[in-house]
């Protein structure tokens, strides 16, 4: 099948891609951006691992193909530390325990980046349902929503 | 997994996008917020020749209010109706619903055209279409045709729209004051798909006895049901919990659902039972406020 010429901006930057129309963004950020802190968990937009955000808004990288996002902005993991300075949530996260191998990380950074700039001030509850779409094998979920918390009371 | 090679358009104007879909016959598909399509092909369940993604195609993504009705773009986005002020206060019920759909992320993208057109028999958006009574406005080459929510829902996953037909808008009732709406779902995660859904509307008349109420029930059968006699069968009652819970009975012995290996019909029976008691109460404690 043809491949087609594109441009991505990711985190600022343009990166000049050829790939198939099928080619899913997490496979584009991965193989062709070299960007590889956006993880594939399930490829079926259930796990939460690959979110990335879109002109601002969190979305699983793994439902677009990337030519899609051309004349978008794509914001992923590698641009939250600023400076190797710690975004505040991943402070957080690395005091209170919020990770252990830290394969969910990314998504759930990516997710909160977004959405606490939406609600600054969310309630437990609230964190707990924006957390439900991003799947954490290791820790139980309890340190990430403290961690969350956490910035919040900041 | 990945998905099978294919061709990718995407057409500035709805014109261009029906003159594609025209051409490319039943072998495209309509990409809207690929949140339900995007799985579908990387599972390889769903393996069209092109897609005609529309999200380039500007005047589809509102909210708007007309005398009697909010009309609404088919390339919203859940999360902008969950928000919308408007559909809060005209829908409360389609807002309520819309905030349920999957997750945060999920709802970012995914549109209430692409919910429509899959058509899951347990989502959020087909039921409370179906309902409120809610019309869907499709465009085809050359004509653009308004089909009934009634209508418009066939069986699991399968609608009344053609192949080459897009879904541009949704027109909705607008809530009386004097009515309250409800949706209530139980699913056994947050963010999973209901296993049963229930939605109403309840509308008291001044002296506290039931003038009008819809009551639709999803996850149940193949497609969203409204028990549209059951529910006129009560005019006149007391509205009080009395009505609420023989309303609930007659729900319970209308609905066969179905049975599937992890749910066995006998819990979506019961569901049907408990939350249809609820969501009316519910509706009905609104409607007084
Ligand atoms: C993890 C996860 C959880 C989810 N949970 C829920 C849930 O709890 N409840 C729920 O309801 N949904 C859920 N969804 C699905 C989500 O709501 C989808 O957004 C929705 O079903 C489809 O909308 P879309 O815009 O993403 O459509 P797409 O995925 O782009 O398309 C879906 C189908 O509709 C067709 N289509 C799209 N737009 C149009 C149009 N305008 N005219 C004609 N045809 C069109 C496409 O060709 C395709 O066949 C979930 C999805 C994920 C990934
Ligand atoms: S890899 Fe995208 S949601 Fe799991
Ligand atoms: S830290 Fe291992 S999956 Fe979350």
């Amino acid at each position: 099948m043809d491949t087609v010429d594109f441009e991505l901006s990711v985190n600022g930057e343009r990166h000049a891609v050829r790939a198939e129309p099928r080619k899913l963004l997490t496979d584009v950020l991965r193989e062709d951006c070299r960007l590889t802190g956006t993880h594939v968990g399930c490829e079926h937009g259930v796990c939460g691992a690959c979110t990335v955000l879109v002109d601002g808004r969190p979305a699983r990288a793994c439902l677009l193909y990337a030519v899609q996002m051309r004349g978008h902005e794509i914001t992923t993991i590698e641009a939250i530390a600023k400076d190797g300075v710690l975004s505040p949530l991943q402070q957080a996260l690395h005091e209170v325990h919020g990770l252990q191998c830290g394969f969910c990380t990314a998504g759930i950074v990516m997710t909160f980046e977004a959405y606490l700039k939406e609600n600054p001030r969310p309630t437990e509850e609230e964190i707990r349902d924006v957390l439900s779409g991003n799947l954490c094998r290791c820790t139980g979920y309890q340190n990430i929503v403290e961690a969350v918390l956490k910035v919040v009371h900041a | 997994m990945k998905p099978a090679p294919f061709r990718y358009h995407s057409p500035g104007t709805l014109d261009e996008a029906l003159a594609l879909l025209a051409e490319h016959g039943a072998g495209a598909k309509v990409l809207a917020g690929g949140q339900s399509l995007g799985p579908m092909m990387n599972m390889r369940l769903a393996q069209p020749d092109a897609l005609v993604d529309i999200n380039a195609i500007a005047g589809l993504d509102y909210v708007r209010e007309h005398e009697k009705t909010i009309e609404i773009g088919a390339l919203t986005r859940h999360h902008a109706i969950a928000t919308s002020p408007l559909v809060r206060a005209a829908c409360p019920l389609l807002a309520e619903a819309a905030r349920q759909i999957g997750h945060y992320a999920i709802r970012q993208r995914g549109t209430i055209g692409g919910s429509l057109a899959h058509a899951d028999p347990a989502a959020q958006f087909p039921l409370a279409c179906a309902t409120l009574g809610a019309e869907i406005t499709a465009a085809g080459a050359g004509r653009t045709r308004t089909i009934a929510a009634s209508e418009f829902f066939l069986s699991l996953m399968s609608t009344a729209l053609e192949p080459e037909e897009i879904i541009v808008s949704v027109t909705l009732p607008k809530a009386p004051t004097s009515e309250g709406q409800a949706y209530v779902q139980f699913s056994r995660r947050r963010g999973d798909f209901a296993i049963v859904a229930l939605a109403a509307t309840v509308r008291p008349d001044a002296g506290g006895h039931i003038d009008q109420v819809r009551l639709g029930v999803g996850g149940a059968t193949d497609r969203p049901m409204v028990l549209a006699e059951l529910a006129d069968c009560t005019r006149g009652e007391k509205a009080d919990s009395g009505w609420a819970a023989r309303l609930a009975k007659a729900a319970y012995d209308a609905v066969a659902p179905i049975d599937t290996p992890r749910v066995p019909a006998e819990f979506r029976r019961e569901l049907v039972h408990v939350l249809t008691r609820r969501v009316l109460v519910t509706a009905l404690e609104r409607a007084r406020r």
